[in-house]
C-alpha cells in the first residue's frame, strides 16, 4: 500500500506523461475495462471474456492468467489491479457448481469497488458461431434497453447504468451517420436479460431517413441476476457530483425572448446631458450675440463674416 | 373530368408518400426516452412476456423484431440531428451529437487545486506581486540582447569566470572557487528540497490523510509531532492535567475550548479587577479622544486591500483562504490593539467608516 502511495518523482518526460494520463481530470479519460479471470474458469466464461474484449477493443485488457479471487469477499486485489492498469471497469469471470458460468460486472470510483453485479449466463452465442461479416473494431454501438424492469427495479436501473458505463465507448462530439453499425440490445423481461448485437444495415426508404434491417452478428447473451453489491447512496451521489467547472459558462447581460430575438443590455455612466454630441443643426446654433451675454462678456470672440 | 382526373393523381401521390413513410414508422404504445449524446434509447412498454417465454427460433425472431423496431426509432432521430459535410462536398454526413444527459458516476473525484507553497502563502500576506521581467537583458560587454539566463546569457558563463575576489572578513588560504561551486550545490539542494517538500504537502493534502498514525523514524515531521505529542497528553485519565512537561515543550495553558469561544468572567469574584474595569469602560466612554487608532486601522485596511488584489491579480481564487489566514494571525500580531479591541464592536465601524471616507478624499 505504501509503495503505491509514494510520491513518484518522474525522470523523464514519457513518465511525467503516463502520471499525468492517470490523475483525476475535469473531463474524464474514456473509461478502460478490465477483463479477468477467476481461479476455476471455464470454457464459456473465457469465450464469453474474449467476446467483450473484442467489442470493446482499445478501452479493454484483458488478462490472460487465472487469479484465484473472490471478488464479493475481499476486493483488495481488484483494487489493486485497477490502480495497477488504470481501469475503472471490471467483467470478472469465473465457474463453480453453485454458481454455473458467473459472471461478476462492477465499476470503481477513485479505485474503490463503487458497484458490482453478479449475472449468470444461461445461454451463449459466441462471435466466431455466427458466420457473417462483422462491423469494424472500436465502433460506437447504439445501446437500446426494453423492458420497463430496467425503470421499475433498484437493482435493475443500477444495472443499466452499469451496462450504458461498459459498452458506452469514447464520447464523441459529431458522429458519422453512415458508420451507425452496431447496435447493442438488451430486453428484461421474466426475471431474465437477453443481450443481443445486431449489425445495422441502411436500406433505401423513399424518404432521408433509411429503413433499418438488423442482422444477428456479435455475442447473444441470457443473463440471470444473482447477487448484487451495490454502492450505499451517499458515495453514489459523491461518484456522480460534477466539478463546477464542466459547467458551460453563463454570458452575462444577453438575453433572448420567445420569439428569438437577442437583447443586449449595456451599462452606462450617468452622462451630462447637456454636453451630449448630437447631430448638429446649424439654424439652432447659437448666435454669437447670445453666447457673448451667456458667458457674460468674457473674451467675447471676433463674429465670422459667414 | 380533367379535374376529376387530377385528384386521383394528387390521392395517388399522396398513397405513395404514405407507403413510403409507413416503411420507416414504428407505432408504440409508449413514447421512447431519447439520449442522443450516448446513442441511448430506452423503452419503456412492456415486452410480450408470454410470447418471449418459448424458447428457440421464436423467440429470437421476436427480439430482432423488437430490436428493430427500436432501431428505427432511435435511427430517425439521429438523422433529424443537424448534419453537414465534413471535409468538402463529397465528403460523408456527418451529425453534431447533443451532450449526453445521461448521468453516470465518474471514474476519480474532482481534481482539487493544489495548495499554495509556502511562497506564495507568504506572498499573499505581505501583498507582493508577480514583476512581469524580460526574456532578454542587454549585455553591455557583447553589446546585444542576450537571455537572462541559459544558454549564452548576459553576464557570460559563470562556471567560466577566471576571477573570484576574496571577501573581505574571509580566510585568505580558502580556495574560493571551491567555496563558490559548493554554495551553488548547497542552494541547488535546498531549492530541491522545498520543491519536493511542497509537492508532498500538496500530495498530502490532495489525498487527505487525516491524522495518521506516526510513520516510522525519518519521516516525521514538526507539525505531525507536535500533534500527536498534545493528543499523548491530553490522554491520561486526568486530561493531560497533571502531567509534567517535555524540556523544551513551552507551557501551554489548559484552553478547554481550544480558544474558540468568548470566554466570560466569572459573576462573583475580583471585586478589584471588576472595579477597575467599570472605571476604566466608563473613562474610554467620556473621553474626547477616539479609544481605536485610525491611522492603525487604515493602514491595515490599505495592506488587506492590497493583498487581495494581489490574490485577484493571479487569477486564483483563493483570496477567501488568505483573508482567514489573515484573520487567524490578526489576534497574535497586534498587541497595541488588544486593548482598543476590548471596546464592543460598535466602535469599529464607525471608525473604520470615517477613515475609509477620509482615505478617499486623500
Amino acid at each position: 500500500m505504501d509503495a503505491l502511495d509514494r510520491v513518484v518523482k518522474p525522470k523523464t518526460k514519457r513518465a511525467k506523461r503516463f502520471l499525468e494520463k492517470r490523475e483525476p481530470k475535469l473531463n474524464e479519460n474514456t473509461k478502460n475495462a478490465m477483463l479477468i479471470k477467476g481461479g476455476n474458469a471455464n470454457l464459456t466464461v473465457t469465450e464469453v471474456l474474449k467476446d467483450i474484449y473484442a467489442v470493446k477493443k482499445p478501452f479493454a485488457v484483458l488478462y490472460k492468467r487465472k487469479n484465484i479471487t473472490r471478488p464479493f469477499e475481499d476486493q483488495t486485489s481488484l483494487e489493486f489491479f485497477s490502480k495497477k492498469s488504470d481501469c475503472s471497469l471490471f467483467l470478472f469471470g469465473s465457474h463453480n457448481k453453485k454458481r454455473p458460468n458467473n459472471l461478476i460486472i462492477g465499476r470503481m470510483f477513485d479505485y474503490h469497488v463503487l458497484d458490482m453485479i453478479e449475472l449468470g449466463v444461461e445461454k451463449f452465442v459466441a462471435l466466431k458461431d455466427i458466420k457473417n461479416s462483422k462491423c469494424p473494431e472500436g465502433t460506437k454501438p447504439m445501446l437500446i434497453f426494453a423492458g420497463d424492469m430496467f425503470d421499475v427495479n433498484e437493482e435493475y436501473r443500477r444495472l443499466k447504468s452499469l451496462l450504458i458505463d461498459f459498452f458506452r465507448g469514447p464520447t464523441v462530439p459529431n458522429i458519422r451517420l453512415a458508420g451507425l453499425e452496431y447496435v447493442l440490445h438488451f430486453t428484461a423481461v421474466d426475471g431474465k436479460i437477453y443481450m443481443r448485437s445486431y449489425k445495422v444495415l441502411l436500406k433505401k426508404s423513399g424518404c432521408k431517413i433509411p429503413r433499418i434491417e438488423l442482422e444477428e452478428m456479435g455475442p447473444s447473451l441470457d443473463l440471470v441476476m444473482r447477487r448484487t453489491h451495490l454502492a450505499s447512496d451517499d458515495l453514489y451521489k459523491l461518484s456522480l457530483k460534477q466539478p463546477k467547472g464542466l459547467k458551460p459558462k453563463k454570458k452575462k447581460n444577453i438575453s433572448h425572448d420567445a420569439l428569438g430575438t437577442t437583447y443586449g443590455r449595456i451599462h452606462m455612466q450617468r452622462q451630462d446631458l447637456s454636453k451630449l454630441q448630437t447631430r448638429k443643426m446649424k439654424g439652432l446654433k447659437k448666435r454669437p450675440a447670445e453666447k457673448s451675454a451667456q458667458d457674460g462678456g468674457a473674451t467675447p470672440k471676433k463674429p465670422k463674416s459667414a | 373530368m380533367a379535374a376529376v382526373r387530377v385528384e386521383a393523381v394528387l390521392a395517388a401521390a399522396e398513397e405513395q408518400e404514405a407507403e413510403k413513410r409507413r416503411s420507416i414508422t414504428v407505432e408504440k404504445e409508449l413514447e421512447l426516452e431519447y439520449d442522443l449524446g450516448n446513442l441511448l434509447a430506452v423503452d419503456r412498454n412492456p415486452p410480450p412476456a408470454a410470447a418471449l417465454r418459448g424458447a428457440g427460433p421464436r423467440r429470437e425472431a421476436l427480439l430482432r423484431a423488437l430490436a428493430r423496431d427500436n432501431t428505427q426509432l432511435l435511427v430517425s432521430r439521429l438523422w433529424e440531428l443537424p448534419a453537414e459535410r465534413a471535409g468538402g462536398a463529397g465528403g460523408p454526413l456527418v451529425a453534431q451529437l447533443p451532450e449526453p444527459t445521461f448521468r453516470l458516476p465518474r471514474e476519480k473525484p474532482a481534481p482539487k487545486p493544489r495548495p499554495p507553497t509556502r511562497w506564495e502563502q507568504f506572498a499573499r500576506l505581505k501583498g507582493i506581486r508577480r514583476k512581469k521581467k524580460t526574456s532578454l537583458v542587454w549585455d553591455e560587454q557583447a553589446k546585444e540582447w542576450r537571455r537572462r539566463w541559459g544558454y549564452k546569457r548576459a553576464g557570460g558563463d559563470p562556471s567560466r569566470a577566471w576571477l573570484a575576489e576574496v571577501p573581505a572578513g574571509a580566510d585568505p588560504e580558502e580556495d574560493q572557487f571551491a567555496r563558490l561551486r559548493r554554495e551553488k550545490r548547497e542552494r541547488v539542494a535546498r531549492n530541491e528540497l522545498n520543491r519536493l517538500r511542497n509537492l508532498a504537502r500538496a500530495h498530502r493534502a490532495g489525498s487527505a490523510v487525516p491524522a495518521a498514525p506516526l510513520h516510522p523514524t525519518g519521516h516525521q515531521d514538526r507539525d505531525e509531532l507536535r500533534r500527536v505529542a498534545r493528543v499523548a497528553r491530553v490522554s491520561t485519565a486526568s486530561l493531560g492535567r497533571f502531567q509534567p512537561r517535555l524540556p523544551k515543550e513551552p507551557a501551554e495553558p489548559p484552553s478547554r475550548s481550544g480558544g474558540k469561544k468568548r470566554r466570560f468572567q466569572p459573576l462573583l469574584g475580583n471585586l478589584a479587577a471588576e472595579r477597575s474595569r467599570q472605571l476604566e469602560l466608563l473613562r474610554d466612554m467620556g473621553s474626547k479622544k477616539p479609544v481605536l487608532d485610525i491611522t492603525r486601522a487604515v493602514n491595515k485596511q490599505l495592506r488587506q486591500e492590497e493583498a487581495e488584489a494581489a490574490a485577484a491579480n493571479k487569477g486564483k481564487k483563493q483570496s477567501k483562504r488568505g483573508k482567514r489566514g489573515r484573520r487567524q494571525q490578526r489576534p497574535g500580531r497586534s498587541g497595541k490593539k488588544s486593548g482598543a479591541r476590548r471596546q464592543p464592536q460598535q466602535q469599529k465601524p464607525a471608525g473604520g467608516g470615517t477613515g475609509g471616507g477620509r482615505r478617499k478624499k486623500a
